[in-house]
């Protein structure tokens, strides 16, 4: 097992989360409390990583990025690495890549909060911050966690983009699917295998306490 | 409640951005071709040993690894499997000088265990097998960007197998990769780096025939330091140079310069 790589993968996993949620939160509540022109284009922009290759994504990264181009130069200059094959760089790729499995669980949980419930929440005074944070939020947490762990999940699993944008860098770039793969060209399929095991563990994991967790939202409900 | 969350998310953000961002104190970076994977392994190993010093090695395909240290990647030293790749980076300016050559490669055609290709028999047993209709898949690096892949190409030209193999042919990334696909799958074999057939990993996989030098170009391996190396990537470049690292590289199945 690569530990190291393994510290990668849960560091980007983590941040990605940590950086989402609150931008999650606030997207997903808009989307679905307000109606606005343009909404759908919204929506239709937030799906949009869903189902683009990786590699259009990995491809425009890499060329804003690349210390060839004005930004990545620019960058470079200041901080003394280019975006590119830097923890930063796949960070940045990480969180555009897991916009939708924030956005929508979020989205679709604020939903379901009845208006009505908004309503007796405004009749009782309460603020619409007041309302957000002690009726919404509430009511909406299960949606919230689910967002967290897919996007915890997707990213220990996300693999292209990763490798176009971070290249292989250990330590730094070389989360645990990428080293994996590594270990296979070098043979070393038992590594490879341990890794492989590891990662299928917690996507079963990560998938029944999303499922659970969507069944305890019905049953509530129902 | 909320701005708790929030202040905690960017302390533990803080934090692990920190953990997960290398400083300068991690060793020097060396991007290296993938037909030195074991080869330059065991010399790294040796180096740490006898110096104390550590060097991170990353496999690629040399067009890829080029690419990558144009585009800014943290890379110290280049060790590429050709010299074209060398000379595009150095003409980009990412180089400190034109690099000097390190060993040149040799290629193999190899035949896993349980194949109808037999390795002895070298390209006439591949062509029977052609003629025969019997090889479904055949594995080489990608010519576009791996110089053993461009290799491959050549040799297959050469004995006027290309056009009719070119529909059954799998292409890996790299070297790495392609004797990855030589070994497993439905491919009868593949032409691979003599290095990657003479490790021990690959070794009681299958049986292999050493390709005739005049089949194809020489695989001139040139290696450059980059502009960002420091005094271990020095250190190591040179040992790279000295006989106890020249003989691993000739046991390792390449052929000396000078």
């Amino acid at each position: 097992m690569d530990s190291v790589a393994l510290r990668v993968s849960l560091s980007l996993a983590i941040a990605t989360v940590l950086v989402l949620l609150p931008l999650g939160i606030w997207a997903g509540h808009a989307l679905a409390i307000r109606s606005f022109r343009g909404k759908a284009f919204v929506e239709a922009l937030v799906a949009v990583p869903l189902i683009l290759p990786p590699t259009v994504l990995g491809f425009y990264l890499l060329v804003t990025f690349s210390a060839r181009s004005p930004l990545g130069a620019a960058f470079e200059a200041a901080v003394g690495q280019t975006l590119a094959f830097s923890f930063a760089g796949l960070l940045v790729a990480s969180i555009i890549a897991n916009i939708p499995f924030v956005v929508q669980p979020i989205q679709r949980a604020f939903e379901s909060v009845p208006q009505e419930v908004r309503e007796a929440a405004s009749c009782c005074g309460l603020t619409p911050l007041q309302r957000f944070i002690r009726i919404e939020i509430p009511l909406a947490w299960p949606g919230i966690l689910t967002a967290a762990i897919l996007a915890f999940a997707h990213t220990l699993g996300e693999f292209g983009v990763v490798l176009m944008v971070g290249g292989n860098i250990p330590g730094e770039t070389r989360t645990l699917s990428i080293a994996i793969y590594d270990r296979m060209q070098a043979f070393d399929d038992r590594a490879a295998g341990i890794m492989a095991a590891s990662l299928l563990v917690i996507a079963v994991a990560t998938l029944s306490a999303t499922t659970w967790l969507g069944s305890s939202v019905g049953r509530r409900r129902g | 409640m909320c701005l708790g969350f929030v202040v905690r998310a960017a302390v533990v953000l803080a934090v692990v951005t920190g953990l997960g961002c290398s400083s300068q104190a991690t060793p020097p970076r060396v991007a290296a071709a993938s037909d030195l994977q074991f080869a330059l392994t065991g010399i790294a190993d040796q180096f740490a040993k006898e110096t104390g010093e550590q060097v991170e090695l990353v496999f690629g395909s040399s067009g890829t690894l080029a690419r990558q240290i144009q585009d800014g990647a943290p890379f110290a030293l280049f060790l590429s499997a050709d010299e074209s790749f060398v000379e595009q980076v150095a003409r980009a300016g990412r180089t400190r000088d034109q690099g000097t050559l390190y060993a040149i490669g040799r290629i193999v055609l190899f035949a896993p265990r349980g194949s109808p290709l037999v390795a002895s028999e070298g390209f006439d047993g591949l062509a029977r097998l052609i003629e025969d209709g019997r090889v479904p898949r055949f594995a080489i690096a990608n010519p576009e960007h791996a110089p053993y892949g461009r290799a491959a190409e050549q040799a297959l030209r050469k004995h006027g197998l290309w056009d009719t193999l070119r529909p059954a042919l799998v292409l890996g990334e790299n070297v790495s990769q392609a004797a990855q696909f030589a070994t497993t799958g439905n491919a009868v074999g593949g032409i691979i780096a003599y290095s990657l057939a003479l490790a021990p990993a690959m070794h009681d996989r299958g049986a292999h025939f050493l390709i005739p030098v005049g089949d194809h170009d020489p695989l001139r391996q040139r290696m450059v330091l980059l502009e960002r190396s420091g005094p271990v990537a020095e250190q190591f470049y040179r040992y790279l140079q000295q006989p106890a690292a020249r003989s691993t590289l000739a046991q390792s199945g390449f052929v000396l310069p000078d």
